[in-house]
């Protein structure tokens, strides 16, 4: 830095120019009504604010009752996994100036999943299948007195990729497969049993292997890639799926 | 997502021309004569384009299953997925670019 510059005045950056984006929202009220059906909201946005804004915008200023889940609004809690404009995004990670605004932005909630109200449905039936694989550590062998239990970078990098799950649905809501059928597993819940079958200090990646070698287990997977493209950590869901795949026909892990 | 969607439909209409096919080989029991008869009708050029479409649902199936069978099987075949798939569309346009001329050629002169 050359102290020319700290004399001269500070650049004030140019404001940003806000305008007016339509958003059209897929809105259900249980209580009133009969079908979802869409409604327009026009708001002012900036090209950094995020559909998490608009809707804050929306839900502050013009319509209360608009109902959508978020919690962290930056990416790391996995409540915001919403379709808009057709694909399935975190709210709080999708910035308007990546979409085009000359156009509405079409806003519904993920699909597969029992509708509740406007954005929300119900998770239960994922979170469900994502109790069955047992997503958690089970080690039968007691490390050495006083120390932990070890692991190499190598053994760890095996499975690094699955860990980053949020488990935000977005995934498995994009899956044609989990549309006509509520009973596969989804990719989330191979994901995150993909997680401990390949962690080196994890015994029972058998019991996994079976679990998702079900009829509903991981042979539902046609890799339409629908859940790579959809997933927000940019975990690659359809590699990790056929990981599966392979290890339950060699029954190798490692 | 799309190429998934071709080998679904692909596949509907390769099942369906299996129903008939096994309708027209049932005609074998009443005799070779009858047979003939019968795939004798399918010399004609509507059922001809017919039969180029049926050729070109089978060889896209086939290829893009050999693509799905390398997903599945190779290790890295996700990360040759969409690659994978160009592939398949460029071997597809390369057969039905030998196989089209000629076989139209041939429906639309033959039984005149
Ligand atoms: S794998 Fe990706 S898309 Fe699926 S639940 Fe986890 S973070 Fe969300
Ligand atoms: S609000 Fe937490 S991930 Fe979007």
């Amino acid at each position: 830095m050359s102290t020319a510059t700290q004399e001269t005045e500070p650049v004030t950056p140019a404001p940003l120019q806000s305008f007016t984006v339509t958003l059209i929202i897929r809105r259900y009220d249980p209580e009133v009504d009969q079908e979802p059906h869409w409604q327009d909201f026009d708001v002012e946005l900036f090209p950094t604010d995020r559909i998490l804004d608009a809707l804050h915008k929306i839900k502050w200023e013009q319509d209360g009752s608009l109902t959508f889940r978020r919690s962290c609004a930056h990416g790391v809690c996995g409540s915001d996994a919403m379709r808009i404009n057709g694909r399935n995004r975190l709210a709080c990670k999708t910035l308007i100036k990546d979409l085009d605004v000359t156009k509405p932005i079409y806003v519904e909630a993920i699909k597969g999943l029992p509708l509740e109200k406007d954005l929300i449905v119900n998770m239960d039936p994922f979170f469900e299948s994502y109790r069955e694989v047992q997503p958690f550590l089970q080690a039968h062998h007691e490390p050495e007195p006083g120390r932990e239990r070890l692991q190499s970078p190598t053994d760890r990098e095996r499975f690094d990729d699955t860990t980053k799950c949020i488990l935000c649905a977005a995934c498995t809501s994009s899956c044609p497969v989990f549309w006509t059928d509520g009973q596969y597993f989804g990719p989330a819940a191979i994901v995150n049993a993909h997680r401990f079958i390949f962690d080196s200090r994890d015994d029972e990646a058998q019991v996994r292997l079976d679990i998702l070698n079900d009829k509903e287990g991981v042979w539902r997977c046609r890799t339409t890639f629908n859940c790579t493209e959809a997933c927000p950590r940019g975990i690659q869901i359809t590699q990790a799926i056929a990981e599966v795949k392979q290890a339950v026909i060699t029954g190798r892990v490692r | 997502m799309w190429s998934w969607v071709l080998h679904r439909i692909t596949g509907v209409a390769i099942f369906f021309f299996l129903l008939v096919h096994i309708l027209d080989s049932v005609v074998l029991n009443f005799g070779p004569d009858a047979y003939d008869r019968v795939i004798g009708t399918y010399k004609n050029p509507v059922l001809g384009l017919g039969e180029a479409a049926l050729v070109a649902a089978i060889v896209f199936h086939a290829l893009n299953g050999i693509r799905i069978i390398l997903i599945d099987l190779w290790s890295k075949g996700t990360r040759y997925q969409r690659a994978m798939f160009w592939i398949v569309v460029i071997l597809w346009a390369v057969l039905m670019a030998g196989f089209l001329p000629v076989h139209l050629h041939n429906a639309f002169t033959e039984g005149q």
